[in-house]
């Protein structure tokens, strides 16, 4: 461990993965020295990156031997392309054959426009692996509070993990603020009022309705203790999980089906001043949240 | 091809599909005693929250059947409902919970075919499509992860360069033949032979491991997926 306290929001993916595993325990797999870049990226003329912009490998957590992946937001959005895809396809087959749990640090806008088309396989493949590998017994943990948040694709490849951890910073959702403006237009959607992006879809609101199982610090100390307490919890996909999402995710349209805001979601669960909401620090959130929040009871 | 004529040509003994909005449920019957269930969108709809968890309902409720019978996912969709309902209800969970649950049927012995004979784009075609064991089309088909005019604002190139680009390579751009050579279509089907006929012939084809990779690799769409993905495996497995 090192770094323990530096902001996972402001940390690049190597910063993030040395602090939140146990000191000294990585281990990479194809890493910069394999020189696996992109092969589509010199047509547009772009830079390319050595890792491809994820870093996948194996580490331990306070001694348990995980699998592990990290997108990197600093480059090309941390988006998914043909081998920073691959590279996650990969990891997730090998934990379904060794029955080892996985934990990936989502950082990512989602498919990498530039091989739209092989990002969104490579999205459909990792899906396929999550749930071919949660089946059999496996715990794929995702982790959320990274600059580029976890948008596109990589929303849906959260929305198949067992365990999701989210931090303030944490943003999950399908179509970007920016798409959602462009489409539907400025009245359905402000993209650059901040505190609207954020009540939409940032970490509080995931953690409040459900979309999100632990809510933390923005930094390593807090996603490893979650992290840890959730690998020690694992339990398989089966048919019953998925009944109870089916039950847990009608419950949510039935109780705020109408809602337009945030505030308007908070306001249903009971919160007195839903406005005070964003201001508070972790743990006033949590006094708060914890008892009035839709919990997700490992419905996912 | 009219949906009608689509499923009359898969359905020659008849079948039981109905529109509920811009879904469809039912059963199709393809002659003998193969009976295929059958779930979808039609109209170029949008995949917003409500509909996603009706058809994972349905999915889920195929399920623990003494001998599991086909699914058939008939898809012409738009992308997912791009709102800010959508986001706020968590349509990433609602999407994932509709991929899940067909992934869920495959795992539990169903067969998953999808049948795209429209339009699919971006989080809709990851659900439904992809999400599918196999993945059949008709030719006109029309998916798209994104659209070029879109891509074109992203990506800073003119229009017209990016279709000159597109000729190089089926990577990026829309298209059948591009998603098919990228690994994510099986198999376009011949509408001018019977389509039952051919549907029958996959059915009677096991689905195994996940071999979209290999169809990328050997078709030139996608030349490094599926060695790095085996690499990767082997490496983590030494």
């Amino acid at each position: 461990m090192s770094n323990l306290a530096v902001s996972w929001f402001e940390a690049t993916a190597r910063q993030r993965l040395a602090a939140l595993v146990d000191d000294g325990s990585f281990e990479e797999f194809l890493g910069p020295e394999a020189r696996e870049a992109s092969p589509h990226l010199g047509l547009f003329d772009l830079p390319r990156q050595f890792d491809d912009g994820i870093i996948v490998g194996r580490a331990k957590l306070s001694g348990k031997s995980v699998l592990v992946a990290a997108q990197e937001g600093r480059f090309m959005g941390g988006a998914f392309g043909e081998v920073h895809g691959a590279k996650l396809t990969g990891l997730l087959r090998a934990a379904r054959k060794l029955g080892q749990d996985v934990v990936i640090l989502f950082d990512t806008g989602g498919v990498r426009l530039q091989e739209a088309n092989a990002g969104e396989l490579a999205i459909s493949e990792i899906i396929r692996a999550i749930v071919e590998a949660r089946t059999a017994g496996c715990s794929v943990i995702g982790l959320i509070g990274g600059r580029a948040g976890c948008y596109g694709g990589g929303g849906i490849i959260a929305g198949c993990c067992s365990h999701l951890i989210v931090s303030e910073q944490g943003r999950i959702s399908v179509s970007g603020p920016e798409v959602i403006e462009t489409n539907r237009g400025i009245e359905e959607f402000d993209s650059r009022d901040r505190a609207f992006v954020w009540r939409t879809m940032g970490g509080k609101h995931r953690y409040l309705i459900g979309g999100a199982d632990d809510f933390v610090d923005d930094d390593a100390t807090g996603f490893r203790a979650a992290t840890v307490a959730a690998l020690a919890a694992g339990k398989p996909l089966t048919r019953t999980v998925l009944e109870a999402e089916q039950h847990r995710l009608t419950t949510r349209l039935a109780r705020f089906g109408k809602a337009q805001d945030g505030y308007d979601v908070w306001k249903a669960l009971g919160m007195a001043q839903p406005e005070a909401l964003p201001g508070l620090a972790v743990e006033a959130f949590l006094d708060i949240a914890r008892d009035r929040r839709e919990t997700s009871d490992d419905a996912r | 091809m009219t949906l009608d004529d689509i499923l009359a040509g898969l359905f020659p003994a008849g079948h039981s599909v109905q529109r509920q909005g811009s879904m469809l449920f039912g059963e199709g019957a393809i002659g003998g005693m193969e009976v295929v269930d059958v779930v979808g969108i039609a109209d170029g709809a949008m995949l917003g929250v409500e509909d996603a968890l009706t058809l994972a309902g349905r999915v889920l409720g195929l399920l623990g059947q003494a001998s599991p019978r086909p699914i058939l996912v008939l898809v012409d969709s738009a992308s997912q409902r791009m709102s800010r309902h959508d986001e706020l209800m968590g349509l990433s969970e609602y999407l994932a919970h509709l991929a899940k649950s067909l992934l869920l049927a495959q795992q539990q012995g169903h067969r998953t075919v999808g049948l795209l004979y429209g339009g699919s784009a971006a989080g809709a075609f990851i659900a439904t499509a992809l999400a599918c064991d196999t993945l059949l089309a008709l030719p006109g088909a029309h998916p798209a992860v994104m659209d070029l005019p879109s891509m074109a604002r992203v990506t800073k190139l003119p229009i017209a360069q990016l279709q000159d680009m597109a000729k190089a390579t089926p990577v990026f751009a829309p298209g059948l033949e591009n998603l098919a050579q990228t690994g994510a279509i099986h198999q376009t089907l011949d509408p001018t032979a019977n389509l039952a006929d051919q549907l029958l012939a996959v059915l009677r084809k096991a689905a195994g491991q996940d071999e979209r990779g290999g169809l990328g690799a050997d078709r030139g769409g996608r030349p490094k997926a599926a060695s790095i993905a085996a690499r990767i495996d082997a490496l983590a497995s030494a």
